[in-house]
């Protein structure tokens, strides 16, 4: 371990040969705006920020860190929800922000290159003048960078319809553990061998980094129109949401708020969302305009005749920014509420929504804590947002309990335990709810093949088999208990 | 009919693994012709592991066992006027879902919709130690661990076999017709781009060698709308998609070696002797052709894509070869999902 320290500390000098001055930051006071992402709960100041400015010097300082053992953090916009760009205190943190170029956008093949410092927002406003634009949005859009979203594989409001960000990049440039750059993907529609670029999106900075995006671009729809409906019950809005489906219409968003986010996002925006309602649903719908007049209509009649107790639709796209903006400023409004929240993102089966959204409510009662419920109702992905204070003792810890048992539940009724937030630091114990040993295992060895010293982003998605058998937890898992050959006390 | 044989299959891999013997996967039996030739001695069918296991219209999933033949899934979910969007060729009547997803395969609707790989939300798995794994669910979104789902398809079997695999399905379109237009090539292609880039509902494209076909797909007034927007003469031969997809088209009788060319859409016209189907927007080119494949696969290459020998008497080489780090990078992950090199070595490329 003496070595190890020795290596970390003589490596600053070393990342100063490579790199200008202003671009290696050591002192307390640079580092510290560094010390977490998005996920404040989690904090740790690294050893040392490098900011590169070109492909040459990632690859450079990725050599150097290789080849004296030392590990890296890689960052981008620092948005990420799940502490996936937490640094650690013996690495590099590697920020992507100063490549933040758009390179080229390909018109005749709809397409464009950037550098991964790139805000997702910046893409689309550069394709704007033509017609065209990059579809995943996530909320965090006018700041979050590509990188970032392909480590993610970022979603957004539209990706029922439109797809996450592993269905709209094409090739990735990505330099690898021993600073080796490779092509995933092409310019083409797919590419000769295994579908790396699909493995390596959503792998959360622990196969590579990405030095390069190629993302596909999609003409703007000739026209786009929300709808609101309110309800009682949520299990009207979501019976809605089936029928909507059910009835052969993808719309390009469906989000739903119970009462305490509509509340809260009035309060906060005062767009005229019914604050009596228990539920309310967004719905837009997209294409030619001929096809969202038909599509209007019949969602309409569909909200009206499953319960709904008002429907308003936007009669232009002010109108329709309006309504949107009380679902997008949801976060921040449900923010006000209390000093802090804890925010979730497991997937269900949309079935199961008034069932988990009923347990929730149980669950909210037993740990004394409230919930805000935002569900991007057409894709299954749920965000309650816990309200506590993390002044008041215990709270933090009574937060994240509820949260971790608000996943159970999600794996439970045959969802997920993160739709699109990442495990990064924050979610490693409901791995081990999720996968097995031998899953993890499989994992560990994607991660051999990619990063055999485990030198990028080491402690982070994958949890190891000791922390899940040390977690014990019990968890039924597929109705078995988990790692059934190893001795409990 | 139905069965669940996963026991069975997970025996014959665990016995394969102890004898060190490679096992060749095949379901249907109707894709032997692409990839490479193996002579594997050895078979592991997974035609009698078949069923559709759930499939929630109103969620939009099927799950179904990998033996499962396409034709049955199709079958099911146009009951409930529902679809598998990437439109997969078939290439024979027994085709089934699991040959479908090892050989990633997609039809017209593709540059629209997405490939196959687009569309698989979980798998289940036997990896080269025998052991019956799950990844991925059966949620649209879900970013738990590494997507080693989407990883397999498009392996050709070579990091696994599939049990089960989990589907996002779609509706179909109320109204489809097709329109087409006498033109050349190079018109064709530069007009099925213009097209792409605007907002119109546009579900297929091709080029036939005489003109270009355009499918229109959406609600009835969408379709009527774009048809006058695009003019052109109404496609009358009902089956013109299905027999694009399945190469029983004309233009596919032919005896010379057919090149599977993906290239960036608005590629212009390839300076290579032999005769084109373009599809795909232009993003997909089929050609036949007697010219060498060094000099097909560099034309491809050229223009930032790649060429596969789809058709052809001899197959030592049907994938491009990949530049030496990613090929490396292929070793690597072949070795951490079958390290004893069970499952169809050489099917992909010579070494793995």
């Amino acid at each position: 371990m003496t070595t190890h320290s020795a290596q970390t500390t003589t490596i600053i000098p070393k990342l100063r040969d490579l790199l200008p001055a202003h671009a290696v930051l050591a002192t307390n006071e640079e580092l510290r705006p560094y010390e977490c992402d998005g996920l404040s709960a989690y904090r740790q100041v690294p050893l040392v920020v490098v900011l590169p400015e070109n492909v040459e010097q990632v690859q450079a300082v990725v050599r150097l860190c290789y080849r004296h053992g030392v590990p890296i953090v890689a960052r981008g916009a620092g948005t990420g929800l799940s502490g996936g760009a937490l640094p650690l205190a013996n690495g590099v943190l590697l920020s992507l922000a100063k490549l933040n170029r758009i390179i080229e956008i390909d018109l005749h093949n709809r397409s464009a290159r950037v550098e991964p410092g790139v805000r997702n927002l910046a893409i689309s406003q550069a394709a704007a003048p033509h017609g065209l634009y990059y579809a995943p949005d996530p909320s965090s859009q006018i700041a979050c960078s590509i990188g970032g979203n392909v480590a993610e594989n970022s979603g957004g409001v539209h990706c029922l319809k439109y797809g996450l960000t592993v269905h709209n990049i094409l090739k990735l440039k990505v330099v690898l553990a021993d600073g080796e750059i490779v092509t995933l993907g092409s310019d083409a529609c797919d590419s000769a061998g295994y579908d790396l670029l699909a493995l390596f999106t959503g792998s959360e900075g622990l196969l590579g980094i990405v030095v390069e995006v190629t993302v596909r671009l999609l003409p703007k729809p000739e026209r786009t129109q929300v709808l609101l409906a309110a309800y009682a019950s949520v299990a009207a809005a979501g019976q809605t949401v089936s029928t909507i489906i059910g009835a052969g219409i993808i719309p390009a968003g469906l989000e739903m708020m119970d009462q305490l986010a509509i509340r809260a996002a009035e309060d906060f925006v005062h767009v005229g969302y019914p604050t009596d309602a228990a539920a309310i649903l967004l719905c837009e719908v997209d294409g030619t305009n001929e096809e969202v007049s038909e599509h209007v209509a019949t969602i309409r009649n569909i909200m009206l005749a499953q319960g709904a107790t008002t429907v308003r639709t936007a009669i232009d796209d002010q109108e329709s920014a309006l309504l949107w903006k009380g679902r997008k400023a949801a976060f921040p409004a449900v923010g006000r509420l209390a000093p802090d929240y804890y925010c979730m993102d497991g997937t269900i089966p949309r079935r199961c929504l008034p069932q988990v959204l009923d347990e929730i409510e149980h669950l909210s009662k037993e740990y004394d804590l409230r919930v805000a419920n935002v569900f991007h109702a057409g894709d299954g992905n749920l965000h309650p947002l816990i309200l506590y204070d993390a002044n008041r003792s215990g709270e933090l810890h009574r937060a994240e309990q509820f949260g971790a048992r608000i996943l159970e539940l999600c794996v439970r009724v045959g969802g997920t335990i993160t739709g699109e937030h990442g495990v990064g630091i924050e979610k490693l114990d409901a791995m081990c709810v999720m996968f097995q040993p031998t899953e993890l295992t499989q994992f560990f060895s994607v991660k051999n093949a990619f990063d055999p010293h485990g030198l990028l982003n080491p402690g982070k998605a994958i949890p190891s088999l000791h922390r899940c058998a040390e977690l014990g937890a019990m968890h039924v898992h597929r109705g078995q208990v988990p790692f059934p050959d190893i001795e409990r006390f | 009919m139905n069965a669940d044989q996963t026991d069975a299959l997970i025996n014959t891999v665990r016995a394969a693994i102890a004898a060190r013997r490679a096992l060749r996967i095949i379901g249907g039996n109707t894709k032997a012709f692409l990839g490479r030739a193996t002579g594997i001695a050895d078979t592991l069918s997974t035609a009698g592991h078949r069923g559709i296991i759930n499939y929630e219209p109103q969620e939009l999933v099927i799950t179904a066992r990998a033996g499962t033949p396409v034709l049955e899934i199709e079958t099911a979910l146009a009951q409930h006027g529902q679809m598998l969007a990437f439109e997969p060729p078939h290439y024979g009547d027994h085709a089934t879902l699991g040959g479908t997803i090892a050989c990633n395969l997609s039809g017209p609707r593709r540059p629209y919709a997405g490939a196959a790989r687009d569309f698989v939300l979980g798998v289940e798995i036997i990896n080269g130690h025998g052991d019956r794994l799950r990844f991925g669910g059966q949620v649209m979104k879900n970013v738990a661990g590494y997507d080693v789902a989407r990883l397999m398809t498009g392996a050709y079997g070579t990091l696994g076999v599939l049990l089960n695999v989990t589907l996002k399905v779609l509706p179909r379109a109320v109204a489809s017709l097709t329109v087409h237009h006498e033109t050349s090539l190079t018109a064709a292609i530069e007009q099925m781009n213009i097209w792409a880039g605007q907002p119109l509902p546009i579900t297929a494209t091709a080029f036939d060698g005489a003109g270009l076909s355009t499918r229109l797909e959406g609600t009835e007034t969408a379709v009527r709308a774009a048809r006058l927007k695009l003019g052109g003469e109404l496609e009358t031969r009902e089956d013109y998609w299905l027999s694009v997809r399945e190469h029983t088209h004309g233009f596919f009788h032919d005896t010379r070696p057919l090149w599977r060319l993906a290239l960036p859409p608005a590629s212009a016209p390839l300076a290579l002797n032999g005769k084109y189907f373009v599809e795909w927007n232009g993003a997909l080119r089929w050609l036949y052709s007697d010219t060498t494949a060094e000099q097909v696969r560099a034309a491809a290459l050229q223009h930032g894509g790649h060429a596969t020998l789809l058709r052809a008497q001899q197959r030592n080489e049907a994938f491009h070869p990949l530049p030496a780090p990613l090929a490396q990078l292929h070793r690597k992950v072949k070795a951490a999902f079958d390290p004893h090199a069970i499952f169809n070595p050489g099917r992909l490329y010579a070494e793995f």
